[in-house]
């Protein structure tokens, strides 16, 4: 019983990182109805920045996503102003095979600057500590940390996105982005600083990634679909959805690995199948589209 | 009585042109009679890329379902040829069509999932069933698990065929199961173009068109979208399932990860269809000859020569959508496969 | 103050203006009447920039305006209230109207409490989603958000589109608050009534080019027959 309550909070915890991965993903989708191919090897990028924060400046991987954020910002605001807002319009091919060439571009550099090799983010003892929640269950300290920090950032990008101005000329430019320039709303800057914004994002998932397991430069396209899995589960537009979301695949790996260690990716992609077919447009979407 | 009027299709140098490509064809039929084998062996991997490229262009540039998971039925027609010819005893080019055939089958339920989402999520929807095809084929034990198998010399040895080329041509087992498959590749290829442009011809040719355009005003029309696209989608499945089915045989060694490789049967697959032209039916044959020459002088350069691929895409879709026969056809006028209807009034020139 | 010479605009290969001159002085309020198709849209929409103009077509102030974003003339001061409203389906009516102010420089006659003043139905609906509205309180709430920019020009493109005439004239009610601020109007109307009523000048259009101009006192019915549907 206490091994089954157990992988229900790892699947927990873990959702908290699968909706670290997919909030940005989210909130561009949601802005500029981009799908970023290269999304998950973005989030591998900044996880190397951070680990070349960490041991040029000798910092603990925290101060170092702090330190990396700003600049991680600055990139997702020039990649989208240079290269992405050209592919936005009506056909969708464009922005899919640019953001795929991308991916692939990302991988082999990062492959050429670092190798293949497993790298990690260490934090010390922090990554091995647990707090004991009595019954013989305890949650790890860093797992525990990922669920909130996702939770903030779920809380920050609402807040962002409905109590400011800045927000609403999002969701005016999401809604209708011809009637938004009429509005003195510039539309290139505007899908830039959504970028930024989901770079910061996506720093903060790689924060996580890197410290909880290796990682090397060929992980990101399964990031990407555990993140694209998430959103489509929470459905399109809802950023709680996608905690949601991120939850339940988490869950469903966490249930599947108990049940045998093979299964455990299987396992997600199913459970994200079903709710596919049960629920095409998501557990929580929008009801505006 | 008036005169009526018509819709004609050709060209006016059809005659020409299909004079020309039947000659091509006879003298690909005779190549491997005098030509070395490392040339009959790149060829091979040209015709399989080339049908490959045909079935994506189908599906994305006509149908307009842009899908980066068609490696599953790559990877589904590897794994069945190697079940059909290993387990059920069958001759391997019988595998391979039967290998197409439930490779369309497994389409319906994957089309009954993958056609609930739209746009980009569809592209990605369908590598995510892709990558449920290579974790399920993974637990295969009989057919090697995560690490695949090889094909036994009993099958490759004995391939219909062989004992006939080896008496003809007076070559090794090996080099006459080489040209076999070359022969069989070549069919393919020919076989998928030859498809392709009949389908693009019919009436289903127009109604894809209409979809690509507007589904509203298709569907307004007449066409039923749903069955159109669903057609289109199973057509392309059991046709890349029969070319995988084919690599593998070629390969004879196979794994998971390399039978849903993104990389090799949609990545390059894509990129060649984009350079050369994509929702044309010569681009792919433009875009697999470009292809071909870049992997054989630059494949060496490994993650840069990625890179370089990588870059050559982007640039691509932001300057040359139309691909070299997009730009070459409207700067020219030439058009090889003629597909375009017109209005022939009485009285016109024909 | 703002002119057009020679301004004509495509959609695709089909032209939809052929050389329209026209011209709005400080303070005045112009009307284009004419019938569907006739170029009316188009003509506001080149003006503000969502469709391309030839250059120096255009003039603000003297200076072409032509080939600027239209986010940059918005910022220029002239404001577009779109047909069909387009009010922002995901913000709420007081967001749809603070939208408005998104791009406007400090300091202006129009805000919030003042919109509110002159469409008190939009008060008590502030918090409602905007497509939740009748189509005449949609209106207003575009026209609240065009002033929310306080802009020197306003265009209205149709506001009388689709309304009952009861509502039309609530809304052209408002009209005189607007010009007591000194903004010059340019409006697009169906309505050669209301259009008449309020305009110190007329433009008729008719497939893509004036075929009349002139102040609505001295201008006949049978001139604007004509000129409306053509000879």
């Amino acid at each position: 019983m206490t091994a089954w309550l157990d992988a229900l909070l790892q699947g927990i915890m873990l959702g908290g990182l699968y909706a670290l991965f997919a909030a940005g993903l989210s909130l561009i989708f949601g802005i500029m109805r981009l799908v970023n191919l290269a999304h998950g090897d973005l989030i591998v990028l900044a996880a190397f920045v951070v680990l070349v924060v960490t041991t040029a400046l000798g910092l603990d991987p925290f101060l170092a996503a702090l330190l990396a954020a700003p600049l991680l910002f600055a990139f997702g605001y020039a990649l989208q102003f240079i290269l992405l807002n050209r592919t936005l319009g009506r056909d969708i091919l464009p922005p899919l095979l640019v953001t795929f060439g991308l991916s692939i571009i990302v991988q082999n550099g990062l492959l050429e600057a670092f190798s293949a090799d497993s790298r990690r983010l260490r934090a010390g003892s922090i990554e091995t500590e647990s707090l004991s929640l009595g019954g013989g269950l305890a949650v790890g300290v860093m797992p525990l940390l990922t669920l909130a920090s996702a939770v903030l950032a779920i809380l920050a990008l609402n807040f962002l996105f409905y109590r400011t101005s800045l927000g609403r000329a999002f969701r005016a430019t999401s809604d209708d982005p011809e009637t938004a320039q009429l509005m003195g709303i510039d539309n290139k800057r505007i899908f830039a600083l959504a970028m930024g914004v989901a770079m910061t994002v996506v720093a903060v998932a790689a924060l996580y990634l890197g410290m909880r397991a290796n990682f090397d430069p060929t992980i990101g396209p399964a990031r990407l679909i555990y993140a694209f899995e998430a959103v489509i589960i929470g459905g399109l537009g809802s950023l709680w959805g996608t905690l949601a979301g991120g939850i339940i695949i988490g869950l469903a790996q966490t249930i599947g690995a108990r049940i045998d260690p093979e299964w455990q990716i299987l396992a997600g992609h199913v459970a994200f199948l079903i709710v596919l077919v049960l629920r095409p447009r998501g557990l929580f979407p929008r009801a505006v589209d | 009585m008036e005169a009526s009027y018509r819709v004609s299709i050709g060209g006016r140098y059809t005659r020409h042109l299909a004079l020309a490509g039947a000659l091509v064809v006879a003298l690909l039929v005779a190549l491997p009679a005098f030509a070395a084998r490392s040339l009959i062996e790149d060829l091979i991997f040209v015709f399989y890329m080339l049908a490959l490229a045909q079935y994506w262009n189908l599906l994305a540039g006509y149908a307009g379902l842009i899908s980066v998971g068609q490696q599953a039925f790559v990877g589904l027609g590897g794994y069945l040829l190697f079940a059909l010819a290993i387990m059920a005893g069958l001759d391997p080019l019988v595998a391979i069509v039967l290998a197409g055939v439930i490779a369309g089958l497994l389409a319906l339920p994957t089309a009954f999932v993958v056609f609930r989402l739209r746009g980009a999520y569809f592209a990605i929807g369908t590598w995510v069933v892709a990558e449920v095809y290579r974790l399920v084929l993974a637990q295969w034990k009989q057919l090697g698990g995560g690490t695949g198998t090889s094909l036994p010399p009993e099958i490759t040895n004995t391939v219909s065929g062989i004992e006939g080329v080896k008496a003809l041509f007076d070559v090794r087992t090996s080099a006459a199961r080489d040209m076999i498959l070359y022969w069989a590749a070549l069919a393919l290829a020919a076989g998928t173009v030859a498809a392709v442009y009949l389908i693009l011809r019919s009436r289903h040719g127009l109604a894809l068109a209409a979809i690509r355009d507007s589904e509203p005003a298709a569907a307004s029309a007449g066409v039923d979208n749903f069955r159109t696209k669903l057609s289109v989608y199973v057509a392309t499945a059991a046709g890349t399932g029969m070319v995988g089915a084919l690599i593998y045989l070629q390969k004879a060694r196979i794994s998971p990860d390399s039978a849903f490789a993104v990389l090799d049967w949609t990545a390059y697959v894509i990129l060649i269809v984009v350079i050369g032209g994509i929702g044309t039916i010569e681009g792919p044959i433009i875009g697999v000859l470009v292809f071909y020459l870049l992997q054989s002088y630059l494949a060496s350069f490994g993650t840069w020569y990625l890179i370089l691929l990588g870059a050559l895409a982007i640039v691509i879709m932001l300057f040359a959508p139309k691909g070299i026969w997009g730009y070459v056809s409207e700067r020219f006028g030439l058009v090889l496969f003629p597909i375009r209807r017109r209005l022939v009034r009485p009285g016109d020139a024909p | 103050m703002l002119e057009t010479r020679g301004l004509t605009a495509f959609y695709g290969d089909f032209q939809a203006l052929y050389g329209i001159d026209a011209a709005l002085a400080q303070g005045e309020t112009v009307a284009i009447i004419g019938a569907n198709g006739a170029g009316k849209s188009t003509f506001l929409k080149a003006v503000t920039g969502l469709l391309p103009s030839p250059p120096g077509a255009v003039r603000l102030d003297g200076a072409p305006i032509g080939g600027l974003a239209p986010a940059r003339i918005t910022r220029l001061g002239i404001s577009l209230v779109p047909e069909g409203r387009r009010l922002f389906p995901s913000l709420s009516v007081e967001e749809n109207l603070l939208i408005g102010g998104y791009g406007r420089a400090p300091g202006g006659y129009w805000n919030l409490e003042r919109v509110y003043a002159l469409f008190p139905a939009l008060a008590e609906r502030r918090r409602a989603p905007g497509p939740s509205l009748s189509g005449g309180q949609q209106q207003m709430a575009a026209i609240g958000r065009a002033l929310m920019a306080n802009p020197r020009i306003l265009l209205c493109d149709e506001i009388s589109l689709g309304l009952a005439p009861i509502v039309i004239r609530d809304i052209y009610n408002a009209v005189p608050a607007i010009k007591a601020q000194g903004t010059s109007i340019l409006l697009v109307e169906q309505d050669i009534v209301q259009a008449m009523a309020v305009a110190d000048r007329v433009y008729c259009f008719q497939e893509g080019r004036v075929s009349l101009a002139g102040r609505p006192s001295e201008l006949t019915r049978e001139q604007i027959h004509a000129a409306y549907f053509g000879a």
